[in-house]
């Protein structure tokens, strides 16, 4: 998640999130979904909170105590560093009362009342109710307490101005606690509530601008994340993500386990499962999963197909040959794949969206889903950027995105090339 | 593979004809049985591997590339401590980081013990080493006492094959792989559990040291059979923190 949250965060000014749809809900009416009790045994309801929030992906350096912060966030703006939140009373949040944790969840000013950053997903966490957030704060309470002072942030002039912040909020922060949405199954807006809320997925799968905000009209749009190089599928379009054409199971079981019949998390999205999805119940999973999938719905008739454009005959015969060498002994020569092991490549949203930064680099970089409870053994993607060449690359990715009936675009050297130098690490 | 037995010469030629003929006729479905596609993943620590093999080989017979080292028939202990560095990010390669971030403990020893038990065929047999006339085997066998420097046979074996279950052979590597290794050592981009030994004696060596110490390691035959000795077989002179 750390990749996740630098996107978050990176944006530093994270995006403007989800607040289309929220807004239309929050005129509605008054309570709020139910809770569910964590799968594992022993786990509190704050812990549990604590891992759907995935706050330790942020606040832990690797190498570091968990929630002792020193994560450095690389933005646009300048690096940001997080905070320790272990309870000790001089540099982490021992000293806080319930209250002041709400308030900087809620409203995003800190204790001191300094406007936070949005790299702390402030405009998704306003949506968590009082209870919850009460519940979270007090799992922290009981880490151990570690001492380590936070780290300054280096941003860069103007950037290091907060009183900059007030500007940003008034574009693209609303104040807000979730209301549901009436008409709606309580399993709708259960998963609408942590979609929008704890879960922050906005935070990456909308366009960020150069602002690092988020217009209404892109929230769940997808986007490339900054910096990081990993496009983030939209929610909304069903020739990115597709998940309008997925079942609920599908969908649940590739969050919360990380694979499914028809494709398994990757890039940044590896990391939000192991670190936060898995944790989550089977009831939460399909909550989110059947809440994700109305998106799509609604706005499925916006769905419209790529420019195939026209690769040259030698482009595609290099591709061919290359799928038939490397590819062809997992992924099938019907691009069906081995699903759950070896994914679909034939109608797999992923390899067909308009931007093809995604398939470039499973490629490149290859891959192994996280490990999980679910998925204890995952089967893995090897890399290929030190045995193919650029142009390799590009007729290999151009040939799976017009293959099987899909409806990809042509791919240049040029882009795969690109590609090579994309970060690997945090 | 088929031995000619007493048995086998007394056999009518009819039966040897018919013997060809199923030999031909498996053979051809062996073909045919290869040519159609699997449907479903075995499900095998080899095909859960397969995210190794385009550097390492198929069964970690290192790659056409000579930079990606030899993994098979390393010891188990080492292999998992290397997948375990990558993870944690003490030892430094974006694309194993990459690949293993998401991974642990008990998943990596399974990999470790896998590729810890291919065995490598058609090795080249063994040749006495020597050190003569040979800075670099100089360096390696003998060590330099007056830098501090150990003789590598010391820990990794007289017959540089390293020793179970965490000090890894020297011989059937890439020079190139080697010295990457010993600089990284020694600027810190590997690391390995408190007493890191070979950041001690890393440090103490010179470039020209590295360059003579990983070609004359490179130019050694590989002994056959190639494997770690057992545990025990001989007391390490220094403590590492990554050898129990």
């Amino acid at each position: 998640m750390k990749r996740i949250v630098l996107g978050a965060a990176m944006a530093v000014v994270a995006t403007g999130i989800l607040y289309p749809v929220s807004r239309v809900w929050s005129e509605q009416s008054t309570t709020v979904a139910a809770t569910h009790a964590p799968d594992e045994p022993g786990m509190s309801r704050g812990e549990y909170l604590a891992h759907v929030g995935d706050c330790v992906a942020c606040h832990s350096k690797q190498g570091g105590k968990p929630f002792a912060g020193g994560f450095a966030m690389p933005t646009p703006f300048g690096t940001l560093y997080s905070p320790n939140i272990t309870p000790d009373d001089v540099t982490g949040i021992g000293q806080w009362t319930a209250d002041e944790f709400y308030r900087m969840l809620h409203t995003g000013h800190s204790r001191d009342g300094t406007l936070l950053y949005p790299a702390m997903p402030f405009p998704a966490y306003t949506k968590v109710t009082r209870e919850d957030c009460d519940a979270i704060f007090t799992y922290l309470r009981t880490l151990k307490p570690v001492s380590q002072p936070n780290r300054e942030n280096e941003l860069r002039f103007p950037y290091n101005n907060r009183s900059l912040m007030y500007g940003w909020r008034a574009l693209y922060f609303t104040e807000g606690t979730f209301k549901p949405l009436l008409g709606q199954s309580a399993e709708f807006n259960r998963g609408a509530y942590l979609v929008q809320g704890l879960g922050h997925c906005a935070s990456c799968h909308s366009t960020i601008n150069a602002l690092g905000g988020s217009s209404e009209d892109s929230a769940f749009a997808g986007g490339l994340i900054p910096l990081q190089n990993w496009y983030a599928p939209s929610l909304t379009s069903n020739q990115e993500s597709g998940l309008g054409n997925w079942s609920v199971p599908d969908i649940a079981a590739l969050l919360k386990g990380g694979t499914s019949m028809r494709g398994a998390v990757y890039g940044p999205m590896a990391e939000v499962t192991h670190d936060s999805l898995q944790y989550l119940t089977n009831e939460d999973a399909t909550a989110i999963a059947v809440y994700l999938k109305s998106l799509v719905e609604s706005k499925a008739a916006a769905a419209q197909q790529n420019e195939a454009g026209s690769p040259s005959a030698g482009l595609l015969s290099t591709g061919r040959s290359v799928y038939e060498n490397r590819c062809v002994s997992c992924h099938r020569s019907d691009g069906k794949g081995m699903p759950p092991a070896y994914p679909p490549l034939a109608g797999n949203p992923s390899i067909e969206m308009e931007s093809s930064v995604n398939p470039l680099r499973m490629v490149l970089n290859g891959g192994y889903p996280p490990q999980t409870s679910e998925n204890p053994r995952p089967y893995g993607m090897p890399p290929f950027a030190q045995v193919l060449s650029d142009e390799e690359v590009a007729a290999v990715v151009t040939y799976i995105r017009l293959s099987w009936g899909n409806h990809g675009s042509v791919v240049t050297r040029r882009e795969a090339n690109a590609m090579r130098s994309a970060p690997l690490l945090d | 593979m088929r031995t000619i037995t007493p048995e086998y010469r007394s056999e009518s030629r009819r039966s040897r004809v018919r013997k060809k003929i199923f030999i031909v006729v498996s053979t051809f479905l062996c073909v045919f049985a290869r040519a159609a596609e699997l449907t479903t993943a075995p499900d095998s620590i080899e095909a859960r591997a397969q995210g190794c093999s385009t550097c390492h080989g198929p069964h970690g017979e290192g790659g056409k590339d000579p930079y990606f080292p030899r993994i098979a028939g390393k010891p188990a202990g080492y292999l998992f401590n290397q997948l375990q560095n990558f993870r944690d990010g003490r030892r430094s390669y974006p694309p194993m980081n990459y690949l293993l971030a998401y991974l642990h403990d008990d998943y990596l020893m399974e990999f470790a013990n896998y590729f810890a038990a291919q065995t490598i065929v058609e090795q080249p047999a063994g040749t006495t080493m020597t050190a003569s006339g040979s800075a670099g085997g100089h360096l390696v066998m003998h060590g330099d006492a007056t830098r501090g420097i150990p003789a590598c046979i010391l820990c990794h074996g007289p017959r540089l094959t390293g020793i179970q279950p965490g000090i890894p052979g020297l011989v059937g590597l890439n020079a190139r792989y080697i010295a990457a290794q010993l600089v990284s050592w020694r600027v810190g981009t590997r690391h390995a559990a408190i007493p890191d030994c070979m950041h001690s004696v890393a440090s103490r060596l010179t470039e020209a040291d590295i360059d003579q110490v990983s070609a004359w390691l490179a130019a050694q035959p590989p002994p056959s059979p190639v494997e770690p000795a057992a545990a025990g077989t001989w007391k390490t002179p220094i403590a590492c923190g990554s050898e129990p």
